[in-house]
């Protein structure tokens, strides 16, 4: 790889990536269940990385990313239902919906990215804490101020948005990423963000515009998390503002925990085992309780779940506050040749 | 940010041309395998209902509802010689755990028929799953109208929000010659927007006035706030379509402010939990409902009295629709010729005059039941008194 | 004019129970700069307590005084060993660490309660509300005009009770040995551990207060609304910590007052605006306060210590 042009090094693995995806996609297409799991998956690592940006790398504490999620779930749904009737002329008509698909990920992520910029000039004065409880202000604010409005359903919601989202797209989001998420952690913006992290007044002394530097943090994890709201609203068939709660930030804030704060590969590692867990277990007390007995145990998954998130953030504290992973990386453990640009998985 | 170029493509390509898409349907639905009948010698009915989370006790009593009507169709020798078999999933109340939900029914169990939700929302996210996989869906309860939009496999056996809104409104200005009525709806909740908005038009249109409207959140406890500046605007009479858990609160906090005027709403009413934590101030207040226990038909004492004996007590409105709408799937998967996704769907399509406990069910062409309302007065012992029937 | 009398007393008594709560926020913030997110959950642990000590008892006993007494003195007794139990099992071996650590603890304890207690099997209570018995028949005690204004006996008493307690934690911070020790710890924990004070015990303590204060404020609470629901510590606690801050936080007379003003605020948007807007008041207030004026309006500006 390291005979490549230097141009093309940084587009190669994006490539790569989307040839890999797009061979995947045929051989998956076909299991609508597989797709639908990968999915949820997919939008809870974008979640993750995106989150870890702000509370692992910069240190700020935030707890309404499910706030920003919303923000794109609804500018971006609302903008493919106005688009629903549309095609783009002199393409085959999947193209057309992946690059509409693709414009309203686009507009829900900015949309959520200004609305990060809006909360995050004047709050990320704020010390930690009062960050975090202005986070969940926020996240709450946006649910009422959606309840009211006439244009988001009000209650019931967007139905009826597109289901455009593909394999392919959303793990090229999720590629995307954990692309940029990588880059920051190695630059001297991410250096910055660590020192801001480990010591805010040292850093401002050093000369680190701390203000500027956690705006563009928070901005840029808004950004995604907005993606991810929007690819949501395009695989479920209805967004309302119970899906944005504060429940839902605290389980990314418990995948971010987990995984290890600054860890992307672990952000990633704990979003799928805890999205998977319950659906395995859930399974699996299907297939050996029988009908009966397993039904009623898969019920209680569904049930236990948020308190075991709740005792996994306790134990995490209280046993490894720096989580699974602290802030190492899995591919750190590969030599270095192996290629820089890849998901942790492959 | 390699998606840069990508994005300014599309945003491009989005400029230069569009063509409305209605002309050539969009890609055409994945034919899933249509549901390949269900492996051996039983048949497989999905179910999904929120077992847990603040409207559990609906999610029960549905689930009790079916449960009756498989095991009398079991008892009856089956269907086409297979037993019935259950499966059902907890969605917690959110959407997209009924569409998981749903995706799991459909292509890892296979199922012929799905049946449920009690809340739209839900409904809608799973009628969205089912739909495009061709899996005929029958919703016992859910009254929003869009439900069955979202297409032709989509079937409800109960009567649509409008109708419960429209009951109540004729009611209230027929029947109790109100003139000026607050409404005190649940913010959160689409099927209190629903009856919400109907009610108000109907109401409006006869010549009644709304004095004031007021909101509130699922889950809240404190309505002093709403109930005083509602009977600052003095009504005859306050529509509260929302659910037991909050009328029931509601209406002892009314009382306590001194508002005496009856209070009206809809069949999120009907659990047993209103009188607990109504206590006696529910008492005298309306609401419109599926069906009544009361009625003398054979039908319904036959049914009210197996329910009884094998649940301890009296079934309410969502038992017995679960029951009915169990029962219009087992009646199509009779009638239709084979048990593939088109012919049953076509099966429930041709219901005709099925003998349900909570009236007689006849399908439209929009998949709707055409069915008339009830209106209750929660009575002194702990019951509903039947009222009057009111027909579309 | 007697709607406006009403609102008054709707927000009063309200407020009463936000600042109630506030107090055991800003009494916890004082000695250990930690905000106990579990706070409203203890409280509605408290309340689940007191509900069953009130079933158990049965009609005539749960409305006589002793019955009453019991029902307070075990729900707040067990609320504060529950406090006891958090603070030194997982609040303790944190003290050291960063803040945010703690923060996520309790994050973690509040979701485990208020969700545990949501779980329908075993001796726990499900999920589904239920009505709290009426400890307090209700009469009414005042009538204005046509009825246009009632007061309640229980009305009066819940604000007798909270003003109670409300006297004997001020009296307890400012007037005994135990309140001084608190607010030496509150100053500074390293010299006040220097000077002989037995700092673990002091928080502890203050921990065992804060929570039965949040048992107490969940009695009337369940009073007031006559319902009880595992999810409802959740919001009551968001918002008194919303009073605490809007009084300066670590200030007991301004949680008072912070309590208060937002069961006013509150009242007065539902009453004369819009009541969807009702949940958006409190953090706009929140934002608006640490904006403008981060250490509320009662705390006295400190430069943050390096």
């Amino acid at each position: 790889m390291a005979s490549l042009p230097a141009p093309l090094r940084g587009v190669f693995p994006v490539l790569l990536a989307l040839l890999l995806l797009g061979a995947l996609q045929v051989v998956v297409g076909q299991l609508p269940f597989f797709v639908y799991l990968s999915s949820v998956v997919g939008v809870n690592v974008i979640l993750a990385v995106s989150l870890n940006i702000v509370n692992g790398m910069t240190g700020q504490f935030s707890i309404g990313h499910a706030g920003f999620m919303a923000v794109g779930a609804y500018v971006g749904g609302k903008l493919a239902l106005e688009m629903k009737d549309l095609a783009i002329s002199g393409i085959p008509h999947g193209v057309s919906d992946q690059l509409q698909l693709l414009a309203s990920l686009a507009v829900g992520g900015a949309a959520a990215g200004v609305a990060g910029f809006l909360v995050g000039l004047p709050s990320l004065r704020l010390r930690g804490d009062y960050l975090a409880i202005v986070t969940l202000g926020f996240g709450e604010m946006i649910r009422v101020i959606v309840s009211n409005l006439e244009v988001f359903g009000r209650a019931l919601g967007l139905s009826g948005i597109p289901q455009t989202s593909s394999f392919m797209m959303i793990w090229m989001c999720v590629f995307v990423v954990v692309l940029v998420a990588r880059r920051i952690q190695d630059s001297a913006h991410g250096r910055s963000l660590l020192a801001i992290r480990e010591d805010e007044v040292a850093a401002e002394a050093m000369g680190v515009d701390t203000t500027a530097y956690k705006v563009r943090a928070f901005v840029i994890s808004s950004f995604f998390a907005g993606v991810a709201g929007a690819l949501f609203a395009h695989f479920v068939p209805i967004i309302n503002p119970g899906s944005f709660t504060f429940v839902k930030s605290i389980e990314v804030v418990t995948m971010v925990v987990a995984g290890g704060l600054g860890s992307i590969s672990g952000s990633i590692v704990a979003a799928v085992v805890l999205t998977l867990l319950p659906e395995v277990l859930r399974s699996l007390f299907l297939q050996v309780g029988g009908l009966e007995g397993g039904a009623a145990l898969a019920q209680k998954v569904d049930q236990i779940r948020m308190p075991v998130y709740g005792i996994l953030l306790v134990i995490l504290m209280l046993s490894r506050p720096q989580g699974v992973f602290g802030s190492r990386e899995l591919w750190d453990a590969f030599p270095r040749w192996w290629g820089r640009g890849r998901r942790a998985e492959e | 940010m390699r998606t840069l170029p990508a994005v300014t493509a599309a945003l491009v390509l989005l400029a230069t041309g569009c063509e409305k898409k209605s002309a050539t349907p969009a890609a055409p639905a994945p034919a899933a395998p249509a549901s390949v009948a269900p492996g051996g010698d039983s048949i497989l009915v999905g179910e999904i209902f929120s077992l847990t989370g603040g409207q559990a006790t609906f999610g029960i009593s549905s689930r009790n509802g079916i449960e009756m009507a498989v095991k009398e169709a079991n008892a009856a020798g089956g269907v086409k010689g297979k037993k019935l078999e259950t499966r059902v999933y907890d969605d917690q109340g959110k959407p997209e755990e009924a569409a998981n939900a749903a995706t799991r029914l459909v292509n890892q169990d296979h199922v012929a028929v799905i049946l449920g939700e009690v809340a739209s929302t839900n409904s809608i996210a799973m009628a969205n799953v089912a739909q495009p996989a061709r899996v005929p869906m029958i919703t016992p309860t859910s009254t929003n109208p869009k439900v069955t939009e979202i297409g032709d496999y989509i079937f409800r056996v109960c009567f649509i929000d409008p109708f419960q809104g429209f009951v109540m409104a004729r009611f209230a200005r027929d029947n109790l010659k109100l003139n000026k009525v607050a409404v005190l709806r649940d913010l959160k909740s689409d099927y209190s927007t629903g009856l919400t908005d109907v009610f108000t038009r109907k109401f409006t249109e006869m010549g009644g006035k709304i004095v004031a409207v007021e909101t509130y959140n699922l889950g809240d406890s404190d309505f002093r706030g709403q109930l005083t500046a509602i009977k600052r605007a003095n009504p005859d009479g306050i529509y509260v379509p929302g659910y037991y858990s909050e009328v029931g609160v509601i209406a002892r906090q009314a009382r306590e402010l001194g508002l005496t005027v009856p209070l009206m709403g809809g069949d999120g009413w009907d659990s047993d939990k209103l009188f607990e934590l109504g206590g006696s101030a529910v008492e005298g207040h309306y609401f419109s409902n599926h069906y009544s226990s009361d009625d003398p038909a054979p039908r319904v004492q036959k049914f009210v009295a197996a329910y009884k004996a094998a649940y301890g007590r009296v079934p309410d409105a969502l038992a017995t629709l679960a029951y009915d709408a169990a029962g219009v799937a087992i009646d199509a998967m009779r009638r239709a010729p084979d048990l593939s996704g088109k012919s049953l769907r076509d099966a429930i399509a041709q219901t005709k005059d099925y003998p349900g406990v909570a009236g007689v069910i006849t399908l439209d062409d929009r998949r709707n039941a055409v069915k008339p309302a009830v209106v209750l007065k929660v009575g002194k012992d702990k019951n509903y008194e039947y009222v009057t029937t009111i027909n579309p | 004019m007697g709607d406006l009398v009403q609102h008054l007393i709707n927000g009063l008594a309200a407020g009463t129970i936000y600042a109630l709560v506030a107090l055991g926020y800003t009494m916890v913030y004082g000695v250990l700069k930690l905000i106990n997110f579990a706070h409203g959950d203890v409280m509605m642990v408290g309340t689940f307590g007191a509900y069953a000590v009130a079933v158990g008892l049965g009609r005539p006993a749960q409305s006589s005084l002793l019955g009453v007494a019991a029902i307070f003195l075990v729900a707040m007794g067990g609320c504060a060993l529950l406090g006891l139990f958090i603070e030194r099992f997982a609040y303790r071996p944190l003290r050291e660490k960063p803040r945010l650590t703690a923060l996520i603890t309790a994050i973690g304890i509040s979701f485990t309660l208020s969700y545990g207690f949501q779980l329908d099997f075993g001796p726990l209570p499900g999920a589904a509300p239920r009505a709290f018995p009426e400890i307090i028949p209700p009469r009414e005690w005042l009538v204005f005009g046509d009825r246009t204004v009632v007061i309640w006996n229980w009305q009066v008493i819940s604000l007798l009770i909270a003003l109670l307690l409300m006297v004997a934690l001020q009296a307890l911070v400012y007037r005994s040995r135990f309140g001084r020790a608190m607010r030496a710890v509150s100053f500074d924990h390293r010299t006040a551990a220097l000077m002989g004070i037995p700092v673990d015990r002091v928080i502890a303590l203050t921990f065992m207060l804060g929570s039965a204060l949040a048992a107490g404020a969940g009695i009337l609470f369940a009073i007031k609304d006559t319902v009880v629901q595992p999810l409802m510590g959740l919001y009551v606690g968001l918002k008194a910590f919303v009073a605490a801050v809007i009084g300066g936080i670590g200030n007991v007379p301004g949680a008072v007052v912070g309590g208060l003003l937002l069961g006013l605020v509150e009242e007065f948007v539902v009453g004369y605006s819009s009541s969807s807007w009702r949940d958006a008041v409190a953090f706009s207030f929140l934002i608006l306060v640490l904006l403008v004026r981060p250490s509320g309006l009662f705390g006295t500006v400190t430069a943050e210590k390096v």
